[in-house]
């Protein structure tokens, strides 16, 4: 016997077609990709998406198959991430990265940036400072595995050597990659921390600063400061940079937090992080440059000049690429 | 996939739904995921990662003894870049493609949404993955060095700190972790059910041998319905005898001599079903047995 067919029977049975075609499609692109779909596939997916969406309303109102409910909930669901979802292709998103969402992001954390620049220089003054009036100082900033002998007791010629000598034998591709991912990971922890109400941020960019003041602290009283500038500038003026900007994005996460403004708190750190996270996106673009140039350049160019040209031109090329002026279009990306 | 069955109560439990209205207008009435699940999917991309590390560790080093360490270099840039990309690039590349989950994310049915309900950007994904930074690996560093060289009061507010990261998930409604309120994301079910038969439909060839009286049909609402629909696909034989005495005591039913209990909940399903959705199109949707 037949019996007799419910409403919500023949409902399902008029439709059940173009939901399982939705539902191959949709895992086709899941799987693969947006550009596994044919043509055709792709034109009809939009189709068969509204088509799903009201068979979602009639079903919630007509029919009493939960089953069925649950099952249109979930590939509407899915169809509708897949239909309303980013549409660009990866070139152009790469494009437009470079050409808008990167400097736009720096220039609007500018204040940040300048932040974390002061509290460089402010660890650096104070390391320079402290180790100027008592040498023992020095251990206090740069732990002993880290200096590798470079410390208040060495003499003027093995602190020279240290600056010019190429470390024979030493694998030196395999060191610049090394030094990338090493900073890559600071900078990403200094933009994480940020969230700690940019105070463990705050700490690392001082502690960042004061090495360097240590440096020069060793170095300057045996006439090697200039010399010690070309060595640490060659790679640290992209890689300085590339960490004030981190500093920047953790800063403006925490600041954020703490201090909302008219937004929501949840919306306002939301939209900080979105920004701040394309920033940290270049930071360790730079890096690994600054990888390159620490690992390479600094062990096969040793005359100083040299290496004050090169960092004098990073420093200026970065900065002329971040904060030029750009049509006012572009800059509100 | 283990998600076909529907469980009793779990996915639609009503402080779990979140509205997310269309451009068309309708709600799809989102269900987030919870912490259990968020863990599972954690682990099984760890593990992933892990064991993926483990296998290159390996390849790589007996590369290094088969080639009698001459491309030495290569093989150290190569191990450094494999663990770096595994640490940083493994979730964002995973979350960027349409699907927007891991395969940890994948398996236990889960995906990445933007909380505004507009498409997920490449930022919101770098963002919440980059907070990895301190909620995972910085824990995780913390377990390695065991506290050597620092005093206990340092390890204890290391402790408290990474505590408050790692548990942060279960201390709101949306179950997010630090990373997904950087980012403005949330982690919902999405997954995917294969439909599965109507139990109304006609084809039981013994549904003619039961013919219910108006008064029995009239005995259950929608909410006994979807319970009696939970039972008949679980099919668990003692359940259904259970449910099946049940019934056939509240609407007076004498049950034939060889009448099987699965039979006849089958066809008091389908009759009350009707019943209940002609109802529907007048307008009246029947709560449940109480509401008359």
């Amino acid at each position: 016997m037949a019996g007799p067919t419910l409403k919500s029977q023949r409902f399902r049975s008029e439709r059940e077609a173009d939901w399982v075609a939705l539902d191959a499609h949709v895992r086709k692109a899941e799987r693969a990709g947006a550009r596994a779909l044919s043509d055709a596939e792709l034109l009809a997916i939009p189709v068969l998406y509204r088509g799903a969406l009201s068979s979602l309303s009639v079903a919630r109102a007509t029919s009493l198959d939960h089953e069925l409910v649950a099952y249109l909930e979930s590939l509407c669901t899915r169809a509708y991430f897949f239909v309303y979802g980013t549409r660009t292709t990866l070139a152009h998103r790469v494009a437009r990265f470079f050409a808008v969402d990167w400097p736009a992001a720096a220039r609007a954390l500018w204040r940040e940036t300048a932040a974390a620049w002061l509290l460089m220089a402010l660890g650096a003054v104070v390391a320079y400072a402290l180790i100027r009036q008592d040498a023992d100082w020095f251990y206090a900033f740069i732990p002993g595995e880290m200096a590798q002998g470079r410390d208040p007791s060495a003499t003027t010629a093995f602190l020279h050597s240290t600056l010019y000598d190429n470390s024979a034998g030493k694998p030196l591709s395999a060191f610049a990659t090394f030094l990338f991912t090493h900073n890559a990971q600071i900078a990403l922890m200094a933009f994480a921390l940020g969230f700690a109400f940019c105070i463990p941020t705050a700490f690392l960019m001082i502690f960042n600063g004061s090495m360097v003041g240590a440096m020069f602290a060793l170095y300057a009283p045996h006439g090697l400061g200039f010399q010690l500038g070309g060595w640490l500038l060659i790679h640290g003026s992209t890689e300085l940079y590339a960490v004030a900007l981190a500093g920047a994005a953790g800063f403006r996460i925490g600041w954020t937090l703490a201090f909302p403004g008219p937004l929501a708190r949840m919306d306002a750190v939301a939209a900080a992080g979105r920004q701040s996270a394309a920033l940290m996106f270049g930071v360790v673009l730079m890096l690994s440059v600054a990888g390159m140039l620490e690992g390479l350049g600094r062990q096969l160019i040793r005359d100083d000049a040299v290496r004050y040209a090169i960092a004098g031109f990073m420093a200026v090329a970065w900065s002329a690429y971040l904060y030029w002026p750009r049509r006012p279009a572009l800059s509100d990306g | 996939m283990a998600d076909v069955q529907p469980m009793p109560g779990a996915p639609g439990r009503p402080e779990r739904l979140r509205t997310l209205i269309t451009p068309e207008g309708v709600d799809l009435r989102l269900v987030v995921a919870d912490a259990g699940a968020r863990a599972a999917a954690f682990l099984i991309d760890a593990a992933i990662i892990v064991g993926t590390l483990a296998v290159a560790t390996i390849a790589i080093v007996l590369a290094f003894i088969a080639l009698k360490g001459k491309p030495g270099e290569i093989l150290a840039i190569l191990w450094l870049l494999v663990f770096f990309f595994l640490r940083n690039a493994y979730f964002i590349a995973f979350e960027l493609r349409p699907g927007a989950a891991t395969p940890g994310k994948r398996a236990l049915g889960l995906r990445v949404a933007s909380r505004d309900g507009r498409p997920l950007t490449a930022d919101a994904i770098f963002a919440r993955n980059a907070m990895r930074e301190i909620e995972v690996f910085l824990p995780a560093t913390f377990l390695v060095t065991q506290g050597r060289g620092v005093d206990a009061l340092i390890t204890l507010a290391g402790l408290i700190w990474c505590a408050v990261f790692v548990f942060f998930p279960l201390f709101n409604r949306d179950r997010l972790r630090v990373g997904d309120l950087v980012a403005g994301t949330i982690v919902v079910r999405a997954p995917r059910r294969r439909l599965l038969p109507d139990l109304a439909a006609p084809g039981g060839g013994q549904r003619g041998a039961f013919a219910f009286t108006s008064t029995q049909i009239d005995a259950y609402g929608v909410k006994e319905l979807h319970v009696l629909e939970d039972v008949i696909r679980h099919n668990n034989s003692a359940m259904v005898f259970e449910v099946a005495m049940r019934i056939r005591r509240k609407i007076g039913w004498t049950a034939g001599a060889a009448e099987s209990d699965w039979d006849f909940l089958s066809a008091y399903y389908a009759a009350l079903r009707g019943r209940l959705e002609t109802r529907l199109l007048f307008g009246r949707r029947r709560r449940d047995k109480y509401d008359i």
